[in-house]
């Protein structure tokens, strides 16, 4: 028979009946093939890069900083959001957020460093972490960047360094607090509630070192109730009018940090991501009415500082992967083996990422077991997932991988592939090249040192 | 390879088993495949017949076929001769 005219082949299927209940979130998800992404086909892109292929959106990546911007400005006009580096400090995706405005938190030396080969100014990067050098102070305490201290040791080297430069360095102090939920990061910065973080202000004011600029929290990440944001800018606005009254310093900034939820749906969760989190409108409502609320003069009012990470890069982002292989585990149960594994697809161990595949299909879905390509156990995409059938080089394409892969992949067994952004016209670039081996043994030497 | 002789096919794709009283869902090139297999169709010309007319190679056909058969197997419709 003439090869144009045959029929779209599907394995065949034979699948017990079990006549139960649809569950309690109804019948099995519905799925639509994704053909392309902005409009270039799956499969062009496949055939330029290859596969797996990180593939980012330009489109969503702007409509995702604008919305969230629009949700605070309307409600809290002196806004600015410090691109959180560490979710993706790909150069093409820090660009289009400085483009909008942000500007930089970085939480190392070499974080530092990509953010003022961004073009980043100096007086726009806010420098937190527990892990900053003396080096990478030095270097923050020259250029006049927000630097937020973590602990007793960097203050007093933060001191040191103030006198031998004579730059008394611009700072905030890194809050941590309760804000009613079960995630308590209380190993960064500061305890508010037992009066840590008010001695240490204290401290700083009479020092005469530093120039204290602003409060700082990061209450967690994959926030789902505004409500703890609510709690947190109460506390922090409290703090910072304390501080006017008892200390006699304005407070110029409240940086509340990340932690707004993506779409994705986290492991175990019992509802999809995309209905449970919160949008920015509720996370504004929360922290601009609890700013509002505390006793600042109209004047005094802080600047708000957000270091949204996640939930402006991670829909932006898909994953496309190919099949490998099918086969069945020792109970019958459908196990298909893909090209992109844990190493390139780190949130996997988090999210029940959604996948989509990438051609036609029937109505008739089987129950995977979804493994990336690695010779190790854990290497699992999706441990449950109901998918029309599958063959080998068939594409899928997973979706909201754009906060955390490409900066927490690693290069293990296989080399990290391709990662392009399609551009609002249509156009494809390339951020990151493929890695060769030559990537990963010029890393490699054989010289000795005599020490 | 010979499927049972009670087992009971419609060609909607419904399959059911008297001997262990479970019943099953086919798709239709699974109830192709069935029906071939019911007349003894030997596995060579199973496969010729598909790829004569779905599109796909007869080497990826007979990956799928074995899979399939094996499952006829554990489902206890089909005895080995
Ligand atoms: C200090 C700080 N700011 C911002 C972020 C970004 O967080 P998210 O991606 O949850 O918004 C993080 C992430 O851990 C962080 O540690």
């Amino acid at each position: 028979m003439d090869s144009s005219k045959k029929i779209r082949y599907e394995r065949p299927l034979i699948k017990p009946i079990n006549a139960m209940m649809p569950g309690k979130t109804g019948k099995d998800t519905y799925l639509v093939p994704v053909l392309d992404v902005d409009g270039v086909p799956v499969s062009a892109l496949v055939e330029k890069y290859g596969s797996p292929l990180f593939v980012f959106s330009e489109r969503k990546q702007r409509e995702n900083i604008q919305r969230a911007k629009r949700s605070f400005t309307t409600r809290y006009p002196k806004v600015h959001f410090a691109w959180s580096y560490k979710t993706n400090y790909l150069d093409g995706i820090c660009k289009i957020f400085h483009e909008e405005g942000s500007w930089a938190e970085v939480v190392s030396g070499f974080e530092y460093d990509k953010a003022i080969r961004n073009g980043v100014s100096g007086n726009h990067i806010i420098f937190n972490g527990p892990a900053k050098t003396k080096d990478d102070l030095k270097k923050a305490i020259t250029n006049g960047s927000f630097i937020h201290i973590d602990n007793m040791d960097e203050l007093y080297l933060l001191s040191d360094l103030s006198d031998e430069l004579s730059i008394k360095p611009k700072v905030a102090v890194r809050v941590n607090l309760d804000t009613e939920i079960n995630q308590i990061w209380d190993r960064f910065g500061f305890n508010y509630e037992n009066g840590q973080a008010w001695d240490v202000l204290c401290k700083i004011v009479r020092m005469d070192k530093f120039e204290l600029k602003g409060l700082h929290c990061h209450i967690g990440t994959f926030i789902l109730t505004a409500h703890a944001y609510a709690v947190a800018a109460e506390k922090m606005a409290n703090l910072a009018c304390n501080v006017k009254q008892k200390l006699g310093v304005n407070i110029e900034y409240l940086d509340m940090g990340g932690g707004f939820a993506s779409k994705n749906t986290l492991k175990a969760s019992y509802l999809g991501g995309a209905d449970v989190c919160p949008s920015f409108d509720e996370y504004a409502e929360a922290i601009s009415t609890a700013i509002y609320k505390a006793p600042f003069k109209t004047s005094d009012l802080p600047v708000l500082i957000l270091e949204t990470g996640r939930a402006l890069i991670d829909d932006a982002a898909c994953l496309i992967s190919t099949v490998l292989s099918n086969k069945r585990s020792s109970s019958g149960r459908r196990f298909t083996i893909i090209d992109a594994g844990v190493n390139m697809l780190f949130t996997s161990f988090w999210y029940d990422h959604k996948v989509s595949p990438a051609q036609p299909f029937s109505k008739y879905y089987e129950d995977v077991t979804l493994y990336g390509p690695l010779c190790m156990n854990i290497d699992v995409i999706r441990e449950f997932v109901s998918l029309p059938l599958l063959n080998r080089g068939d594409h899928l394409v997973i979706h909201n991988v754009g906060a955390y892969n490409v900066s927490q992949w690693m290069q293990f067994i296989t080399l990290r592939p391709y990662v392009v952004q399609v551009s609002r016209e249509g156009k494809v670039s390339v951020l990151r090249k493929r890695e060769t081996i030559e990537t990963i043994v010029n890393q490699e030497s054989s010289t000795t040192d005599n020490l | 390879m010979k499927i049972n002789a009670n087992i009971a096919i419609s060609q909607s794709g419904y399959i059911f088993n008297p001997q262990t009283g479970e019943s099953f869902s086919l798709n239709p090139i699974g109830v192709e495949v069935i029906r071939m297999l019911q007349e003894e169709k030997p596995k060579e010309t199973i496969v010729a017949s598909i790829v004569d007319r779905y599109d796909v190679t007869a080497s990826a056909f007979a990956c799928d076929l074995d899979d399939f058969v094996s499952l006829l197997k554990q489902y206890e419709m089909l005895t080995d001769e």
